[in-house]
């Protein structure tokens, strides 16, 4: 018999890896690691605002994201710094007010799962979170592909067909937002730039397609979170760092 | 002679500076115009008002009703992390259609490399590529934004010799940018004199000997330009041969 708690992390690490792969490929296509790791740490403020406020963590983590994304391509168009350093500037802001207003709650926070994700903890309504979140990934993913894969080639290109690219980055970048509120329950916050770019990274060396490459890497990931969940129990190991070494092994074995 | 595409008055202000000041550009059937003018004399965004997507802050630009124009961009430099094959490149295009790719590539010649890797083309493939995918919406105008800029001389003739071919069998319409005189001289009928404003336009016999354009490029380069056209036919057989 199968525990249930075993049951919803399957189901919750298989939902999060099918997006965080395709994803994660346009983060490996359009050179987004750095945006992806400050996204992820700024997210951490996103649960402070969550626990503040009363609300979802989960909601609070893809309003404080968006308002990252918009604050950061709007310090982009000033053009006065480059975009590391803002990236710089804006993750380890909102990464420090996140911790110092965490640690001015009454209540206690386990943070450590916050950092590294606790997915064997993952309640129902989590599960019904992260369902819908990949199935929202998965659409616009689906009815937008061309113009992403068009825009990521070449700009210009995209742009004289008609395409709008400003439209196009912020849509990519918003479906990051979501799979990061919705899997640092899983991987935590601090790893999930690895989950979004490691499968995506060993599916590179697999594919002939842009198609077949974000496929691979969907199908990677599940098998790297699977391999994290097992393992993890097996040798009684934090899940989210056990996920993660799954997906190097399987990188180093390709 | 029937209009394609014109351009009035244009201006483009940047942090207090004019990058394009009451230009004046038409483009009508079977033109083959080229743009040259130094770096940063505007000529990218002249090329970018007229494809409509860039506005300039005023002048007025008249296109003919559905006017569809086929686009090469300036330094195209595909990434290899993303794996993509030259014929779903190709398929990208919108209302994309089989037995016009199969018409195109022969016609671009590139029907043995569609099913390369992207990123693995030469310059020379790399640039025929374009071409193709530029043509498959079988386009009445082609803008071309410093075509062969990074190809080898070989190459350089090569492309233009191609794009000679289309532009004869297409009875298109070109507009391009380019600093290769050679090219400029041997197939262009107009050459147009950019830096912010127009300078002089014309044949390029005429704008060589302008006083505004031997101003700009030096004497040196207005030599250069006679050379070039005296030898013209001679570059223009010997590629045919090739």
């Amino acid at each position: 018999m199968i525990e249930p708690f075993l049951i919803r992390a399957t189901i919750a690490g298989i939902g999060v890896a099918i997006i965080a792969g395709a994803i994660g490929c346009f983060v490996v296509w359009r050179k987004m690691a750095y945006f992806g790791d400050s996204l992820a740490h700024s997210a951490l403020l996103g649960v402070a605002l969550g626990l503040v406020l009363g609300i979802s963590t989960n909601l609070g983590t893809i309003i404080i994201c968006t308002l990252f994304t918009i604050l950061l391509i709007w310090l982009q168009q000033k053009q006065i710094l480059a975009t590391d350093t803002l990236l710089g500037i804006l993750a380890h802001s909102a990464l420090s007010i996140g911790m110092v207003t965490l640690s001015l709650l009454e209540k206690s926070v386990d943070l450590h799962s916050y950092l590294f994700g606790d997915i064997l903890a993952v309640t129902t309504s989590e599960i019904y979170l992260i369902i819908s979140g990949s199935l929202i990934v998965l659409v616009f993913l689906y009815h937008n592909w061309s113009s992403f894969v068009l825009t990521t080639i070449n700009e210009k290109l995209a742009k004289a067909e008609g395409l709008n690219i400003l439209i196009n980055q912020l849509l990519i970048m918003f479906l990051m937002t979501i799979v990061v509120a919705v899997s640092f329950r899983i991987v935590g916050l601090l790893l999930i730039t690895s989950l979004l770019i490691i499968p995506a990274a060993t599916a590179r060396q697999l594919s002939h397609s842009p198609e077949t490459m974000a496929v691979l890497a969907s199908f990677l990931g599940i098998i790297a979170v699977i391999l994290g969940i097992y393992s993890s129990l097996y040798f009684d190991t934090p899940s989210g760092p056990s996920i993660v070494v799954s997906a190097v092994i399987i990188l180093i074995a390709i | 002679m029937s209009l394609l595409i014109e351009a009035k008055d244009i201006y483009v202000k940047r942090q207090g500076k004019n990058i394009l000041e009451n230009v004046f550009i038409q483009i009508n059937k079977k033109d083959f115009i080229t743009i040259i003018g130094p770096n940063g004399a505007g000529k990218s965004m002249l090329l970018e008002c007229l494809m409509g997507t860039f506005s300039p802050d005023s002048g007025i630009i008249n296109k003919k009703n559905n006017l569809s124009i086929g686009y090469i961009p300036q330094n195209f430099n595909p990434d290899n992390s993303m794996p993509i094959t030259v014929k779903r490149f190709l398929m990208l295009k919108k209302n994309f259609n089989i037995n016009n790719l199969k018409k195109v590539s022969r016609e671009t010649k590139i029907s043995t490399i569609l099913e390369k890797n992207l990123a693995d083309l030469s310059g020379g493939e790399l640039q025929k590529v374009l071409l193709a995918r530029s043509l498959l919406s079988d386009p009445e105008l082609l803008i071309l934004d410093e075509p062969a800029q990074n190809l080898d001389i070989k190459n350089q003739l090569n492309f233009y010799n191609l794009l000679n071919n289309v532009y004869k069998s297409r009875a298109i319409s070109i507009l391009m940018v380019s600093h290769d005189l050679h090219m400029v001289m041997a197939s262009t009928k107009q050459v147009i004199c950019l830096y912010h404003h127009v300078c002089c336009s014309g044949e390029p016999q005429t704008v060589a000997k302008d006083p505004e354009f031997v101003n700009l490029f030096g004497n040196d380069m207005a030599k250069m330009m006679s050379v070039y056209q005296h030898t013209h036919d001679h570059v223009h057989s010997e590629n045919l041969n090739d």
